[in-house]
């Protein structure tokens, strides 16, 4: 690896994770006004009112007032309030783990982003400064990604252990114990609804998954099934409602993270909502084509201008349905403990079984 | 009804087929249920207002802080009569009552001192209905705030000036519901008259 590359890698780092933190930011205010609209309300407007009536500003109000309106002001107030806040460590905690805990939460959730392609990968013809071809991937060329994305989130769940354990807190600990049986209970359906699309393209590399897609038709056609699995089992690794026991607010006062404060809850936070992110990256590029436009994008075209609508059409997709998953928050009640399991372990797993065997049969039989 | 009635119907919840089962018909209802309320609300059609700066109409009926009446020539109505003080359940009004000046030839009496504890005031409104003339009103104000107890002691300034605020917004119920000099309702009338569902009365 030369210079330039380990600097362009580096650039990319920057780029990804300054950008997804940024935008988790503005997640948060968009969650806030889905929830504000789904019921009837107005949502976050307020953030900023004062700034109008100072006198620096008073030439500006017509320029600010309806970002203000929008709520655009909110996050950066939700960031300072993070940061300025008093972070109590209570006296009863297990120290050196507590602290440990935010951290790996956080830590995984951006890792997980190395192998996630924004872009096209491979013969790109995005050339920049005369670098050579722009690679829209942290870590291009890695071709067992989906395996790294699927260890990495499973090693996210002991941030949540750590946390409740080391809370010291019986109602951390108990949304700890749920959340490390959630977890381990949905990787099965989760791991097993990708196998089919992977015994189809022949690849566990993440681009030659896209690539499939874009020769063929998206993901989504040839294993509907493994599709609804794996948004599913998306949901409850991610913590999302209607799974969202770890946390459930009425009856575990927060669950695992009842005891942090400040900045450390922020990282947890911010963990869980990167989750969200990688999670409909994964969902995208695995069953919705990834960067492609059917009839329109293909791997051959090249150039900065097709690189970027490639971008532009993945960044799409995933923020749609980043809305539809905000959108299930507000339609679906949460699940009783048992139901989750049984779903689980009675439902989805058959299923997805069954869908891996279907596919392999076929694809056996397609091939000779 | 005992549980082996021969009259008690019982019901089967209904027998779900197998998309049923999956609940997915279901979901993607609700779906649609939320989506459209996000997006009459993201349209703008929302059902709250911004509080402070837009306010609902509350009903003309609203038992709100009280006020004191003025006649047409500014003077304060009440004419420490005690009745209101009598009825209040919860013994917030106190009145101090002394002779009317000479030029008050209306009356015997006026307060001199007049003082409604409003946080003792549960606003029932039985003052109001015990005045005799139409001096105490509860008005639509709500939102009273303070920073002491002292100072949500209203004395008979403040609640002079509560009708200076409000006289305009809410006139005073005062009108006489016949004129004096038509012949007055006999008091049978009056009760079917408050008997009888609106749209049914007889001519």
């Amino acid at each position: 690896m030369t210079t330039i590359d380990l600097l362009g890698t580096f650039l990319k780092i920057l780029i990804v994770v300054g950008i997804s933190q940024g935008v988790v930011a503005y997640l948060i205010l968009v969650e806030r006004k889905i929830a504000a609209w789904a019921q009837d309300r107005i949502g976050p407007n307020r953030a900023g009112l004062e700034l109008l009536d100072r006198p620096g500003f008073r030439r500006l109000a017509p320029l600010l007032r309806p970002l203000i309106g929008l709520g655009l002001l909110h996050p950066i107030a939700d960031g300072v309030k993070m940061f300025v806040k008093e972070d109590v460590v209570p006296g009863y905690v297990n120290r050196p783990l507590y602290l440990l805990a935010p951290v790996l939460a956080i830590t995984m959730a951006t890792i997980a982003f190395a192998v996630v392609p924004f872009g096209p990968v491979g013969a790109t013809g995005a050339n920049f400064l005369g670098f050579g071809d722009v690679q829209f991937q942290i870590a291009p060329g890695i071709d067992i990604g989906i395996l790294y994305v699927f260890a990495i989130g499973s090693l996210a769940v002991y941030g949540v252990i750590l946390a409740g354990y080391s809370s010291n807190n019986k109602y951390s600990f108990l949304g700890a114990m749920r959340s490390s049986a959630q977890l381990i209970s949905y990787e099965l359906p989760l791991g097993l609804s990708i196998l089919g699309i992977i015994l189809i393209c022949r690849s566990l590399d993440l681009n030659a998954i896209i690539h499939w897609q874009d020769r063929h038709v998206w993901g989504i056609l040839v294993q509907p099934l493994g599709f609804l699995l794996f948004l599913i089992s998306a949901f409850a690794e991610t913590n999302r409602l209607p799974f969202d026991l770890p946390e459930s607010e009425q009856e575990l006062v927060g669950g695992f993270h009842t005891e942090y404060s400040a900045l450390k809850f922020g990282m947890f936070f911010l963990g869980e909502y990167l989750h969200v992110i990688t999670a409909s990256f994964l969902i995208t590029i695995l069953f919705l084509g990834g960067w492609d436009i059917p009839f329109l994008t293909d791997q051959a075209q090249t150039g900065w201008f097709w690189a970027l609508v490639k971008v532009f059409a993945l960044l799409l997709k995933v923020g749609l349905l980043i809305i539809l998953i905000m959108w299930v928050r507000w339609t679906l009640p949460r699940f009783r403990y048992d139901q989750l399991m049984d779903l689980a372990w009675k439902r989805m797993i058959p299923l997805a079984l069954l869908n891996l065997v279907a596919t392999a049969t076929i694809v056996q039989l397609v091939r000779g | 009804m005992r549980p082996d009635d021969p009259q008690l119907k019982r019901l089967e919840p209904p027998k779900l087929n197998l998309l049923e089962q999956t609940y997915l018909p279901q979901i993607l209802g609700g779906l649609a249920v939320t989506g459209r309320h996000i997006l009459q609300s993201a349209l703008g059609k929302t059902f709250t207002v911004e509080y402070p700066r837009e306010q609902t109409l509350r009903s003309p009926n609203y038992r709100g802080v009280h006020r004191l009446n003025k006649d047409e020539q500014g003077r304060v109505k009440c004419v420490a009569c005690m009745l209101c003080a009598t009825a209040c359940p919860a013994h917030c009004i106190d009145i101090v009552g002394a002779t009317a000046p000479d030029d008050w030839p209306d009356r015997e009496k006026y307060p001199e001192s007049f003082v409604i504890d409003e946080l003792r005031c549960i606003y029932c409104g039985m003052c109001e209905e015990a005045c005799p003339v139409d001096a105490i009103e509860l008005t639509s104000l709500y939102d009273i705030t303070g920073f002491s107890r002292e100072e949500m002691i209203f004395d008979k300034a403040k609640l002079l000036s509560v009708y200076d605020v409000t006289k305009d917004a809410e006139p005073m119920r005062t009108a006489p519901l016949t004129p004096p000099d038509q012949p007055q309702p006999k008091a049978h009338e009056y009760a079917t008259a408050i008997e009888a569902p609106p749209g049914t009365s007889q001519p």
